[in-house]
């Protein structure tokens, strides 16, 4: 029997009237962040009062016929701001309410519906200026970004396919689908210039193209939804916001190649965006948009959600390609590449989630108006995940050339101290691409953020993972944290990774211990060169970035501690010199008596003295301190 | 009553490769599951997996043993993570980790206590870096944590399993 095809206008149309009959819209981010600060909790309340308020509620457009009138209550994906979550997002004012707790339901309600005014004390309260902001599009935090592609991400309802249509969703694949041949869609990304947001920046039209003149019955399309670097979200949130998007942007690449099948290869890590996932694959079926004959064009193909195993490598396509295949998740040599023998040795494509989300737009829209955003080398936008000593941390997307100065000060609000305040003299760098990419000082402040620019000073955009410090954090010992990481992520299938890490995570512990002299930093440096050179995957290649990017911006730092044996900012534990407080020590003896080496002398009712040349930095004395008097040690 | 237990189980294991045909190549998917059985991978059933798969029993070991998420010795009945990832360890997650250790008298190498209640593991970016430092205790996330939340809430455990008993 043939399957009826769906007719998007006549989706769009019926939606459209709901939502209109619609007298408000309350939208609760639930994405992981919020979700984990009790988002489920506010939605459950907001519902339950609204009802016990005789207001019409509504939870889900689909289920229901009558929405006139209606206050409708759905959850959305990630919508970036996660430090102030839960928040709860208010249509059609546009208020934005953050930090909502199920107690403060009643009172958002009746203030909010029956009194007609926003609730002043649930607003955002900008902490530099103590500025309050009702509408979300005027929070700084907002207002300095172009949300292109993660726009939808925390407005629409994940799970409702008919909401996304509703947004122009599946045109992009109709149009592909009907109307364009496979070298039509390939020209058109090679002309949008698109480069690959993985880390690679290939641009992504190329790879479609060189899939495409190979011959075979059989060719797969993979997303890499393994988004392994430490202190980067921007894959989950999409996934996990707008996972149809992704959907369209994986059936526009594969009639684009000619595949009939496709992988999304989800972390397993992210069990919220694998459940969207595969709700989102499962209702996408069912309409008819994933199977045969699509858009009854004749073509087919068919996609399957595969949860990761846990392995950092498997961020890269060849180890990618193993995992799926049941294997260990090693990489192997290329050439031959994906894209002549990929998935059981058939031609493959495989695009990062962020490439493939912004796919949709530029087969909607044009080449030429997605060339508008961004730079010459590097058009559209880029998202980052804004984290670490920030006022606001969150996912931002700015487009490419925004300065660093922009996103750290603008959108993020400037540096804070250790305890969350706001620092105006705090910044001492950022650490870009992760482990991946390098540390930036001040001096690259106002240098335009793109894949050729950041390269060309020893860093990496990478997955876009922006860690802001303060000056209270030891370079070297961010060094060694990105060497730990691949140094356990190395899979040990080549020897210059495998054995390369473990030597230069020795090296940089010699430094952080006060073992390190000359030879030590030349021989970290040649080893860098090796591991760069020598290594067989994108993992061991760029691996020594973060060590070279601190030798040498950091390089002051690097050099107190090697030859004057002193950790500028104190985190070194073994290079800190043991010292009692005397402001704070009360003169209790208990340390005294704790210190197996006799290294701490003092009356009673006296301010102690340690004597560091005989201290062994056991701790024992600290662990005794009831005034914490005792540091250093 | 024992071996009826067993019996059953490996049932189950019979039942997971047959979903996936049997099919060598959905190996990963197939450990998944029986992890979930589990809450670990026993010897013998990956021994009975490789027998099922055709298989040598070297290479499931091999699959197992290569990603983190296989667990090849038994997990405690809370599963605590601690996100280790760049937001969060600057933010402080080496105290709140070894505070733990210290706690249940567990280390890097002994991360599970003898009465198999307890798990506590450092690992890889939980990607809610917006949230750091982070924690998840058996998948459910808690955010912007210190030393004495993440002690309170070990605590809490403790209490409620106390209660329960």
């Amino acid at each position: 029997m043939l399957k009826q095809q769906i007719d998007l206008n006549a989706v769009k149309k019926d939606y459209q009237e709901k939502a209109d009959a619609l007298k408000q819209r309350l939208i609760i981010c639930a994405g992981t962040g919020c979700v984990a600060n009790g988002a489920l909790e506010v939605y459950d309340a907001l519902v339950e009062e609204l009802g016990r308020q005789n207001l019409n509620v509504t939870v889900s457009l689909q289920k229901e016929g009558k929405t006139d009138d209606g206050y409708y209550v759905s959850p959305s994906g990630c919508q970036g701001f996660c430090q102030a979550g839960p928040l709860v997002t208010v249509q059609p004012q546009g208020y934005l309410y953050v930090k909502v707790e199920p107690e403060d339901v009643a009172e958002l309600v009746e203030q909010t519906f029956i009194q007609n005014q926003p609730l002043e004390r649930l607003l955002y309260q900008n902490p530099a200026d103590g500025k309050i902001y009702a509408k979300q599009d005027d929070i700084p935090f907002y207002r300095g970004q172009n949300r292109y592609v993660l726009g939808d991400c925390g407005l629409i309802h994940p799970e409702d396919l008919d909401e996304y249509i509703a947004k122009d969703g599946y045109l992009a694949a109709k149009k592909a689908y009907t109307e364009m041949t496979s070298q039509e869609i390939c020209d058109t990304m090679v002309a949008s210039g698109l480069r690959g947001r993985g880390g690679g920046g290939f641009p992504t039209g190329k790879k479609w193209a060189f899939t495409l003149v190979e011959e075979s019955e059989k060719k797969y399309v993979i997303c890499n939804g393994d988004e392994g670097d430490p202190g980067a979200f921007m894959d989950r949130s999409l996934m996990e916001g707008n996972p149809h998007r992704i959907i369209e942007g994986m059936m526009i690449t594969a009639r684009a190649i000619g595949a009939d099948e496709g992988y999304v290869y989800v972390r397993a890590e992210y069990p919220l965006a694998v459940q969207r996932i595969q709700q989102a694959v499962q209702d996408a079926q069912e309409a008819g948009l994933l199977g045969d004959d699509i858009f009854g064009s004749g073509y087919s193909f068919r996609l399957v959600v595969m949860e990761g195993a846990g392995a950092f490598v498997c961020g890269e396509e060849t180890a990618l390609i193993a995992s799926i295949e049941g294997l260990r998740g090693m990489p192997r040599p290329k050439p031959p590449f994906p894209a002549q023998s990929g998935l059981w040795g058939k031609p493959t494509v495989i695009n990062n989630v962020e490439t493939l989300a912004t796919v949709p737009m530029i087969i909607n829209e044009g080449f030429d108006t997605y060339r508008m955003l961004g730079t010459e080398g590097s058009p559209g936008t880029k998202t980052f995940a804004l984290t670490g000593h920030v006022v606001n941390t969150g996912l931002i997307e700015v487009p490419f050339g925004a300065t660093l100065r922009e996103i750290i000060f603008d959108i993020g609000g400037g540096v804070t101290d250790n305890m969350g305040n706001p620092d105006p003299d705090g910044f001492k760098g950022v650490q870009i691409g992760g482990p991946s990419g390098g540390c930036l000082t001040e001096e690259f402040l106002d240098l335009p953020l793109d894949f050729d620019s950041v390269r060309s000073i020893g860093a990496m955009i990478g997955s876009g993972g922006l860690v802001v410090m303060n000056k209270s954090t030891c370079m070297i010992q961010i060094a060694h944290f990105f060497m730990q990481f691949t140094q356990n992520e190395s899979c040990g299938k080549c020897v210059p990774c495998r054995e390369g890490t473990k030597q230069m995570l020795v090296l940089l512990e010699d430094i952080m211990e006060g073992r390190a002299d000359q030879s030590t930093l030349d021989l970290l440096d040649d080893l860098a060169q090796a591991v760069l050179l020598g290594s067989l995957c994108g993992l061991g290649k760029t691996a020594p970035n973060p060590v070279i990017s601190t030798l040498k911006h950091f390089r002051a730092e690097c050099e107190a501690h090697i030859f004057d044996k002193r950790c500028p900012t104190g985190q070194c534990k073994a290079l800190a010199i043991p010292e009692i407080v005397a402001d704070k020590c009360k003169g209790c003896t208990a340390c005294i008596r704790k210190c197996p080496v006799d290294a701490i002398t003092g009356d009673r009712k006296q301010p102690h003295v340690i004597d560091p040349d005989v201290c062994v930095k056991c701790g024992a004395c600290a662990q005794a301190c009831k005034f914490n008097a005792i540091v250093g040690v | 009553m024992e071996k009826d237990t067993k019996l059953r189980k490996f049932g189950r294991v019979c039942e997971i490769v047959d979903k996936y045909d049997r099919n060598p190549s959905k190996l990963i998917p197939i450990l998944q599951e029986v992890q979930k059985e589990y809450r670990y991978l026993p010897e013998e059933v990956m021994t009975y997996v490789a027998t099922c798969l055709d298989m040598s029993p070297a290479r499931i070991y091999g699959v197992a043993s290569f990603y983190a998420n296989f667990a090849l010795e038994p997990k405690g009945k809370y599963v605590v993570h601690i996100c280790d990832g760049t937001a969060c360890h600057v933010k402080g997650s080496g105290a709140i980790k070894e505070a733990l250790f210290n706690k249940l008298n567990l280390s890097s190498d002994k991360p599970t206590t003898d009465d198999l209640m307890f798990t506590v593991e450092a690992v890889s970016c939980l990607g809610a870096c917006g949230l750091a430092p982070v924690m998840t205790v058996n998948e459910k996330v808690h955010g912007q944590m210190t030393v004495e939340s993440a002690e309170v809430l070990i605590d809490d455990i403790v209490t409620k399993e106390d209660d329960d008993a």
